[in-house]
Order: C-alpha cells, then structure tokens, then sequence
C-alpha cells in the first residue's frame, strides 16, 4: 500500500486554486490512491471481528472516510466534464484540498451526491454517469474508462457494504454476523476452519488469533477466499486423519 | 522541566536546552518529605522511580495495562489489565531512615473483576477488558472502585483485615463445629493481631444496562450517582441502586444507516453535580445540564473548533475524533485528545480552545499509514496535573508528552528499561522529522507503532506520574528532596 503517508501540499504554481475549476484537480495517481484508500476501507469495514462485537466508532469513521471518498468521486463524474485535461505534470501527492470547498458550492447549484447511502437510490449519480461520456471526449479513453468502471462498480459495491455494516451494527438478529457475509463461502466465518488453517499462530486469546487473520487476508474476501479456505480446509482434513 | 521551545506548533524550535539540569533544580517550592505542594509551573525534573510488570519481550496479551487511576489521596494507584484484573498499589509510608526517598508504591490487592461472557443472543464474546477504573471518595476505612469493561460496572470494596476473632464458643480454631452437648463453659471471644489481608469483594454489579461498548464511567461529585457511556448512549446511576438505571443522553438514530457520529467519553463536573460532558468522533464535545429535562439530548453548550480548511483532508475527521475529556480540578477548563493534538477549552468560550498543544505533528504527513495499521484509531487519554499547570498525554515508542501550561514549556520522555536506574534523571527525547538527524535523536521512521502510551495518571497533589507502557507500569518523581 502507502509507503508513505499522503502529504498534502499547499498549492503550487500555476494552479489557481480559487478559481476551483481549474484547481487541483484528480490526476490519475491521485484517482489511484483514492481508489486505494476506498479499497482499504473497505477491506476494513468487511474484516470485522466475529468473536467480538466490533469497534463502532472505528466502524463509523471508516464508513465515514468511505463516503466522503464516494462523494468526491461523485463530484468527479461531474467535475471532469468542465475540467481542462490534465497537463502530464508531476503528479501531487494529497488526497483532498481545497477542492471539496469548490465542491461544495457545486453541490448547492446542481446535482446532490447521493448523501443518503442507506436507501440504495443515487439520483446524484445518474447526471454524473451521464456527464462521463463527454468527459471520455476530454481524456484519453483508457484512464476515464478505468476511472468510470471502478467508480460506478464501486458506488454499488459499497453502499451494499454500508447497509450490511450497520445493520450488523444494529446487531438485531443472531444472525446478523452473517448477514455481512452473506455473499461469502458459508465456511468463510468458520471458526475452527479459519484459525486452524492459520499456520504458525502460536499465541492464544481471540485478539492476536484475529491479528494474524487479518494480515493473512489481505485481499478483500471473495471467490479468492474461497479457494484459499477450500485448500486450508483439504489441509485441516488430512492433519485430523494422520 | 528541560523544555524544548514553545508548546505550540510544529518540531523542535529554537536551541535545545542540551543536558538536562543539574541536581539541584532550580527552586520549586516544596515541603519537607513528602507532603510538598504541587510545584506544577516550574520546570519540573522527573526521574525514574519504579517499574511494574515482567521484563521478557514476550508480552501476554492479558497483561497489557488498560487503564491506570490514583484514588483521592493518591496514596493508592489502580490498574486494570485486557485479562480483566485489577491490581492495586499502595504507597508506603514515608521511611525516616531514609527522607530523600518518596514512598514507593507496593502492591496492595490484586483480584479478578471481571470474566470473560459470551452473549448467546448475538453470538459474540464479551471482552474482560477493563475500559476503565474510578474510585469513590473515601468515607470510611474500606476503598471502593468501579471498574467497567464493555458492557458491565461492579462496585468493588477493598478492605483490610488485621485482626481475628479467637475463642469461639460453638466452633474449634480450625472451624470445625464443636458438639453443644460438650461445651461446658462460655467463653468471649477475643481479638488478636494477624498479618495483615486485603480482600476486595464486588458490592454492587450495574449490568444489561448498555447495549454497545462502554467507553466511560463517571464519579459524580454528589459521591451518590455516577454515569457511564457508551457509544451511543449515557446512563445515570445510583451507587446503591443496581437494577435501574437512568438514560441520560441518547443519540442513536432511528435508522441505524443514518449513523455517523458516536459518543467516545463523558465526564461530571468536578464541582457542579448538574453538569457533565460527553465528546464525539466528530471532534465536538457537548456540555450539558440535567436540571433542564431529564434526557440531555439538548446541549447546554456545544464546544467545536472550526476547521482549517487547508489542511482537509480524507482523515480529518478520524483526527479530529477525540479520544479522552478530562476537566480540570478547579472545574473552569476542559482538556480534550484527539490523535495529533491536546486543546485546553474554557468552559466559558464555545468557539474554540484556549490553548492546542501538538502531540506528534509529525505524524501528519504518516496518516494514510496509520490508517491502513489501525493506528490511527488508537485512544490516547490525557491528565492534569494536581494544580492544573501542567497536562499530559502518551505518545508512541514509549514516549509521553508534558506541557507546561504557564512556562509554554513542553518536553517529551521515554519509559523504557534502559532509563530505569534508581532516581535516574529521564533525558529528554525528541523526534526528529526531517534534514539531518542529530545525535540522540530519533527519526520517525523508527518509531515503534507497537510501544504505545495510551495510559496515564497524574497524583492529585505531588509530582508523581504513572505511565502504562503496554504491560510494564512505570513511576516516575520529580527530583525533589
């Protein structure tokens, strides 16, 4: 991931920051960390402990952090179509700058991002969708393509996400760990599976067996998983038969 | 204390001020022994007085302290630990033979408060941790705490016992039941001297009061009610009463999605039983007043400090998350930690702090790291000094920060074995952040995000500080007498 923290730098030469428009706006590395970041997040709001309730305020600042990310990325749908095309430059190692002010005041005017994420509906994404194709006219094809795909994909995937957290969090039914895994293998949340397939992890207690999943599963759980727990599970097989 | 330039803004300003100062500090009022006023707004020179807990690199994972209080007195000092003990010291009486050593702090009692459960409804263990400790103030010759971990508050009563009754009539020394038929003769029974016992028995249990994860208990200064809170929601007690509870302050949503915001501390004044305080991840605290209806949904006062919108960035909120409120003793300042900084807050001026102290700037340019480590989570606590002159927080690598609020003056410490020589004068650390790195000093690349200083307490009248680094509890004096 990072290897380093993401600077944010005061404005350089030659960006008009004020004006807003042509300001700083989402250079490809800058679409790629914020990607990454999404992604991150994501990651971490899925890995949510099953032996103990999980950490809410952690929960909400990430959800938080993930919204934001879908907001800006929102306004970037719309954003690029006015946006002069991006000079090769160097490209500037921050997240966000003065650019969600600009934003906000766009957002007064126009389209509203879709701020609730609970309802599943994003009227706020459906001018922007329709605002990319001329953006492609911009930019060469390739990068806003990648750009587009992921965000819309990522939109839908993560409100998804979103729901499912906070109705774990509401924990209301038993069943409610499931629930967040409900489209994950049924042995992913296997207990014994899971930590007997840890090699290696010789402390007790559930805090540092969790650890040690949590940096086995880096890749976001998925049919990867799967494979991987099938493979842990053959394993755990044949070790109980010798 | 041997400062490193003003306490506001960014690394190392101005010269450093080289070897740290001589024995014979420069005069800080203080009495004979051990009953000094708190000498607070002038440098302070703290040394090394002891250490708790195992030395091997090997650190169970039950043995990390999570949290660490001083009583009323300070004469004794608490902590609990991930395994759900508690363990507590007490402070031995002044040796005459020996008068330029502080009394050292032994252990008293050490018991089990709370056992792992497991919540068969949503399937999920229930940690031992204890989130927190606080003491009553002592009305007779037991002690009494309350210790909480997620989801559960006892009362515990610490006593001694240093007699015992002998003489029994109707059962032997052993205890085993005499035969009435052979007693012949009645005796009183007598007390005589044995060594001494502490036993800690659990009064009261407050449970299934707290649907979400406690972060805060709160002794009240009427010393009959306290409060504790969780992540969303604030409970009023009765030291007596355990099968009631009343909801104070209530903030979940109706619609769970809607969530964004959580309470992450709450205190009581120290003074005005009507008034507490809670804090939010989004980096507000709300003071309110239960005179004014019974469920301090509405604030009385609402603390935030505007941001600056320069330095915006996808982890401004997680910082601006405060992790620990704390008022001063007098009652007319608020401290509040969030993961870069401590601000002073008049109670009176809602606008913004008074005074912002920079923990580890350094540490801004590393958030998206800290972010994918989870280290940008962690929740430090803060404390004052007895006379309020001077705060503390913990840091990484083992360091922990102090700020001296009238000289400006700050410093940064190390808790570590190496410096843990008896009476042993601790060298200030710095860190440093970029350009050449100086002798002695530490880049931030080599700070050790694992040894990190999220507990600390201040004695309520001397210069005497507790800090909890991950399972060894360190005591250190300022070098007086």
């Amino acid at each position: 991931m990072f290897a380093r923290g993401l600077k944010r730098k005061s404005a350089e030469d030659g960006e008009d920051v004020e004006g807003g428009l042509a300001g700083t706006q989402a250079t490809p590395s800058y679409s790629l960390q914020r990607q990454s970041l999404l992604d991150m997040s994501l990651v971490k709001l899925q890995l949510c402990h099953m032996l103990v309730e999980p950490n809410l305020c952690r929960s909400v600042l990430i959800a938080n952090t993930v919204r934001q990310i879908q907001e800006e990325m929102t306004q970037d749908g719309t954003w690029r179509v006015l946006a002069p095309q991006a000079a090769g430059r160097a490209p500037l190692d921050r997240l966000v700058s003065t650019e969600i002010l600009c934003r906000s005041v766009r957002e007064q005017e126009g389209e509203r991002p879709a701020a609730d994420v609970g309802d599943g509906r994003t009227p706020g994404l459906v001018p922007g969708l329709s605002a990319v194709p001329s953006a492609q006219a911009l930019r060469s094809p390739q990068s806003s393509l990648w750009e587009v795909d992921s965000s819309r994909e990522n939109r839908g995937g993560f409100q998804k996400s979103l729901d499912q957290i906070f109705e774990t969090l509401e924990s209301k039914t038993p069943g409610s760990v499931e629930e967040l895994f409900s489209d994950v293998d049924s042995s992913y949340y296997d207990l014994d599976a899971v930590l007997t397939g840890m090699v290696g992890s010789t402390q007790s207690g559930h805090g540092s067996g969790l650890q040690a999943f949590t940096a086995a599963a880096t890749p976001p759980p998925g049919s990867s998983c799967r494979s991987d727990l099938g493979e842990l599970d053959h394993a755990v097989e044949i070790l109980v038969e010798t | 204390m041997a400062g490193e330039g003003p306490a506001r803004g960014g690394a190392g300003r101005g010269s450093r001020a080289g070897a740290a100062r001589g024995p014979d500090a420069p005069g800080v009022s203080a009495g004979a022994g051990g009953g000094g006023c708190p000498a607070g707004g002038n440098d302070l020179q703290w040394c090394f007085s002891q250490v708790k807990g195992a030395i091997d690199e090997d650190v169970a994972e039950a043995d990390i302290i999570s949290t660490v209080e001083f009583n009323y007195s300070g004469d004794l000092l608490a902590t609990g630990d991930k395994g759900g003990r508690v363990v507590i010291f007490q402070r031995e009486q002044e040796n005459k033979g020996r008068p330029h050593s502080r009394g050292e702090y032994n252990v008293y009692s050490t018991f089990q408060s709370h056992e792992p459960e497991f919540d068969y409804l949503k399937s999920l263990e229930i940690e031992e941790k204890i989130n927190k400790i606080r003491w009553l103030p002592q009305q007779n010759a037991a002690h009494f705490l309350l210790s909480t971990n997620d989801k559960t508050i006892k009362l515990w009563k610490i006593s001694e016992r240093d007699k015992r009754a002998e003489g029994y009539n109707l059962k032997d020394e052993d205890g085993r039941l005499r035969d009435p038929f052979r007693i012949t003769a009645l005796r009183v029974p007598i007390l005589k001297p044995m060594d001494l016992m502490v036993e800690a028995s659990p009064r009261r249990i407050f449970a299934n009061a707290h649907t979400y994860h406690i972060n805060s208990i709160s002794v009240n200064s009427d010393h009959e009610t306290y409060l504790s809170a969780d992540d969303l929601r604030i409970n009023l007690w009765h030291l007596e009463i355990t099968d009631r509870s009343f909801n104070i302050v209530d903030i979940k949503p109706v619609n769970m999605e809607e969530l964004t915001e959580v309470i992450t501390a709450a205190e009581f004044h120290p003074h005005q039983c009507n008034v507490f305080v809670y804090s939010s991840s989004k980096g507000t605290i709300r003071l309110c007043d239960m005179r004014s209806s019974a469920l301090c949904d509405r604030h009385a006062k609402f603390f935030e400090e505007p941001e600056d919108p320069s330095s915006r960035s996808f982890f401004s909120e997680i910082i601006s998350s405060i992790s620990d409120v704390k008022f001063s003793h007098s009652g007319r300042y608020m401290m509040t930690r969030d993961y870069l900084s401590v601000k002073v807050w008049d109670l009176n001026m809602e606008s913004r702090p008074v005074e912002t102290h920079q923990v580890h700037e350094y540490l801004r340019s590393k958030l998206c790291s800290l972010y994918e480590n989870d280290c940008i989570f962690d929740k430090f606590e803060c404390c004052w000094s007895g006379s309020d002159s001077a705060i503390m927080t913990g840091s990484y690598n083992n360091f922990f920060r102090m700020f001296d609020r009238n000289t400006r003056r700050d410093v940064t410490l190390e808790a570590s074995r190496e410096n843990s020589k008896p009476r042993a004068s601790l060298k200030p650390r710095k860190v440093c952040t970029g350009g050449k790195r100086k002798k002695d000093e530490i880049s931030v690349d080599s700070l050790d995000f694992n040894k990190k200083i999220l507990h600390t307490a201040w004695h309520p009248a001397e210069n005497i500080i507790a800090v909890a680094a991950t399972n060894n509890l360190y005591i250190f004096q300022d070098k007086l007498n």
